[in-house]
């Protein structure tokens, strides 16, 4: 087993030499990410668990690449703080089990619906400890929360899937709890009016830290009797109070705005509607005020089931995988508009037939080949895993 | 003092041709190649380092500046891109042999997007200037480096610039969506857009902050936000730097999440008072001011939480603004802190970064080394998140003056790396920080940022001299 940076680091000079592809492993939770990669070896990250240093006064934590996310909450709650990018855990959706890690969340760039207010999972990264193709152990970035030496390549890696170094140890920028999370809601609205709604209440000064619209059927799988648009409101009670009292007056055009009890981020964050079938999974990032129009036009096509996260930012979308397969009526409606989407959920066979990411135009494909020479010169980590 | 590659004769013997052909591609008044007129760009806003370029361009639009760098790249011609030359770390200092191109015609608002908060600007519009276009209608762009009034988006894309507003809202990289950005061969490529993220690997991200050494960005989507309803501040005094520095530490701890924190030592109080008559107590070791925002209320309640998290600090000043007028008081000093020491001085202001709880003794050791080097020191700086602005006063016209601040700098920086900071929290590497790379990352680390560079500007023409120590770009084709 592998427990040492020093470990891991050797195991990829020995791979480097003889060019053996390396899978990076750390709970395992997120494999179906990505395309299905070839590896002779795998490289797991799971004994790396440490926490180096967690100073709740300076929000800041490091800790080893396998360290899992529910070690992690623990080690914040205790301090009554919390990771900044709300990651999703993938088990539901992908049949995976395991314990997520902190490696795995960064090197997928796993964001939830916090990102809308305090920034993805690249926004948290202060810095890293990485191990790049040539078995070099290099740090980039640092601990500290503002550091412009040299290139941020703590960002670059985040969302890299490990095809660029082997990252074993992380530095974060962590947050305060809040005293009070209400989370209220104005039923029955169609998306696009939905989605203007939530732009309306993004457009105060509220410090709304999750906004969704969950249109009928989905929104029944929760519980709800008809479509949701919601919103999460943060502070102190009497902050939140206040919010909420503006925002409700703000939206009256739109609908009664009403407090609901239950908690239906989670749900949400791990798309867990679309858990319990095999259907494809997309996720699409785009202009909020064009999802609507992109999920109209895809519904005039084929049979889509879609929600919206990011105040309409993020679209989730599920659809027969042999009716979309390609994933070519998606990418050619997304390309009207502008934005990426990536494959989540497909069998192995489509996901090595299909781009999984948004194919890039070709100077950055270039730059992308280019970029991982330079990190990964014998291509022996994660090989293929974003691109054939 | 800090050494610039040799410039390379034949290209300035070329400097005519190259003129003449500039002038087919911008209106013959948008290059300067008069003596006098290229002074203006001889430096930024590290002036103690002064070389007039070859020539100036001033482009107006993409096109056009992708039809320059094609020039230059033919030519072999080094290309420093400039937004409004506000670097306080060289970071648009030209050589002889270089075009300067600078982004200042390019100053338009292209499209702003309320309901999905996004402005898409050209990058030579200042950052002051992208929060007026939005404010009217109650947004405003988060980063606001204290140069706002002048710098350059462009230039804050280049040095992924913060300010003391960033402990909410973050600095340019947590605010940029997309840009426009000519590469070294002269191509146009757009990374990002008006979309938050992206498949694929993160380039945006490494282009923030690359000092113009990637690429010229000439377009940017920035995100905009509501702004609050109102913001006030609150003052604190303490006998000793410890307990300031611990107070920070416990405001942050408490989460209570204040839009700023600012820090001012003895000597930088005593100067600004003396200059802004700001009411602040002179006899006193630290100030502290910390702002929150949001309405009446919100604001009265996060204060009196603010103090009471205090209190049990001992402050010897503590002052409440409850209104514009006193919050514009409370604010006097500390914005006039930096004009008030340059009416005293010349001086050097350092960007390092160390975590809170190391403070105290980094300031113990700044005035120890001052004492050492015999030169004074005020520190005024984003306490929040660490990042110091030592101001090492001296004399800029006695050489052997200039020499010990530039030291005493050195030293300084080299302190909060030790004390496991960075050298540069805001400003950038540029050529003031270029040698002392190799205090905060072994060779390797620095070749590996090196590759990154390779890929994108293989010749390294764009602002070739920066970041990395000259020992190691200009034998990096040996390595």
């Amino acid at each position: 087993m592998l427990t040492t940076e020093a470990d891991i680091a050797g195991a990829v000079l020995d791979a480097h030499a003889d060019s053996i592809p390396l899978e990076l492993s750390g709970g395992g939770t997120r494999c179906g990410l990505g395309r299905p990669v070839q590896a002779a070896q795998t490289l797991s990250l799971a004994a790396l668990d440490g926490v180096t240093l967690y100073e709740p006064g300076e929000l800041t934590l490091v800790a080893q690449a396998g360290m899992t996310l529910k070690a992690l909450d623990d080690l914040l709650d205790g301090e009554n703080q919390q990771l900044t990018f709300e990651p999703p855990d993938h088990r539901a959706l992908l049949g995976t089990s395991g314990e997520p890690t902190l490696g795995g969340a960064i090197s997928v760039a796993a964001s939830g619906p916090r990102r809308l207010r305090m920034g993805a999972a690249r926004d948290a990264i202060l810095g890293v400890r990485y191990v790049n193709g040539k078995g070099e152990t290099l740090r980039a970035g640092g601990r500290v929360m503002k550091n412009v030496t040299g290139y941020d390549v703590p960002k670059l890696l985040c969302g890299a899937y490990g095809t660029l170094g082997v990252i074993t140890e992380i530095g974060l920028k962590v947050m305060p709890k809040s005293e009070v999370v209400k989370t209220v809601a104005i039923a029955g609205l169609p998306d696009g009016k939905a989605i203007s709604a939530l732009s309306a209440a993004l457009a105060m000064p509220c410090d709304v830290s999750a906004a969704a619209h969950l249109p009928d059927t989905i929104a029944r799988e929760l519980g709800f009797s008809d479509a949701v648009t919601l919103l999460r409101v943060e502070g102190f009670a009497t902050q939140a109070a206040y919010r909420i009292e503006r925002l409700t007056e703000a939206l009256a055009p739109f609908g009664p705005v009403a407090g609901i009890d239950s908690d239906p981020w989670v749900a949400i964050r791990d798309a867990m509607m679309f858990a319990a079938d095999d259907r494809a999974v997309w996720r699409i990032s785009m202009k909020a005020t064009d999802a609507p129009l992109l999920v109209a036009a895809l519904r005039e096509r084929f049979e889509v089931e879609a929600f919206y996260d990011w105040g309409g930012g993020l679209v989730w979308i599920a659809c027969e995988e042999g009716r979309d397969a390609s994933g070519g009526a998606i990418r050619q409606s997304l390309a009207g508009f502008g934005g990426h989407a990536t494959l989540i959920r497909a069998s192995d066979a489509v996901r090595a037939a299909v781009p999984v990411f948004e194919p890039e135009p070709t100077p950055i494909a270039r730059l992308s080949t280019d970029l991982k020479r330079a990190f990964d010169p014998a291509g022996i980590l994660n090989p293929g895993r974003m691109r054939a | 003092m800090i050494e610039m590659p040799v410039p390379n004769q034949q290209i300035i013997a070329k400097r005519d041709s190259i003129a003449e052909r500039l002038r087919r591609i911008v209106p013959t008044e948008q290059v300067i190649h008069a003596a006098e007129e290229l002074k203006a760009y001889e430096c930024d806003g590290l002036n103690a380092y002064r070389q007039p370029p070859m020539l100036v361009v001033l482009p107006d639009t993409t096109a056009q500046v992708a039809d320059i760098i094609m020039l230059c790249r033919d030519e072999g011609v080094p290309v420093v891109a400039r937004g409004s030359g506000t670097s306080l770390a060289g970071g648009s200092l030209p050589t002889a042999d270089a075009v300067v191109l600078g982004l200042s015609r390019m100053k338009d608002v292209l499209e702003i997007d309320y309901l999905n908060r996004t402005i898409r600007v050209q990058t030579g519009i200042t950052n002051l200037a992208v929060t007026g276009a939005v404010q009217p209608d109650g947004f405003f762009y988060a980063p606001d480096p204290s140069s706002q009034l002048a710098c350059a988006i462009g230039g804050n894309i280049a040095m992924n610039s913060g300010g003391a507003h960033c402990l909410k809202y973050g600095v340019t990289t947590n605010n940029l969506l997309g840009v426009t950005m000519v590469m070294a061969d002269g191509e146009v490529v757009e990374f990002g857009g008006a979309h938050l993220d992206a498949g694929g690997y993160d380039f945006l991200s490494l282009i923030c902050g690359s000092e113009g050494q990637l690429g010229i960005c000439t377009e940017a989507t920035l995100k905009i936000l509501p702004a609050a309803e109102g913001a006030r501040p609150m003052l604190f005094g303490f006998d000793t730097n410890e307990v300031a520095g611990e107070a920070v530490a416990a405001i942050i701890r408490a989460g209570l999440s204040p839009v700023a924190l600012e820090f001012m030592d003895k000597p930088a109080i005593t100067v600004s008072e003396n200059f802004a008559k700001a009411g602040y107590p002179l006899d006193v070791e630290a100030l502290l001011i910390v702002e929150v925002e949001g309405s009446d209320a919100e604001i009265d309640e996060q204060l009196t939480r603010i103090e009471a998290v205090v209190a049990p600090f001992g402050p010897s000043t503590v002052k409440r603004s409850s209104n514009d007028i006193e919050s514009a008081k409370i604010w006097a000093g500390r914005k006039a802190a930096f004009g008030a020491i340059g009416q005293l001085a010349d001086y050097i202001c350092l960007d390092g970064c160390v975590p809170l709880a190391q403070l105290p003794d980094v300031l113990k050791q700044t005035a120890e080394l001052a004492a050492k080097y015999d030169l004074k020191v005020a520190n005024v700086f984003h306490a929040g998140d660490g990042n110091l602005h030592p101001l090492i006063m001296y004399e800029a016209n006695d050489p052997d003056s200039s020499r010990k601040a530039e030291e005493l700098g050195a030293d300084l920086l080299r302190l909060c790396v030790e004390k496991d900071g960075c050298l540069t929290g805001e400003h950038g590497v540029g050529i003031e920080k270029r040698e002392l790379m190799l205090t905060q990352f072994n060779e390797r680390e620095l070749r590996q940022q090196m590759a990154i560079k390779d890929v994108f500007d293989p010749a390294w023409m764009l602002n070739p001299a920066k970041v990395f120590p000259l020992s190691l770009s200009e034998t990096r084709d040996a390595a």
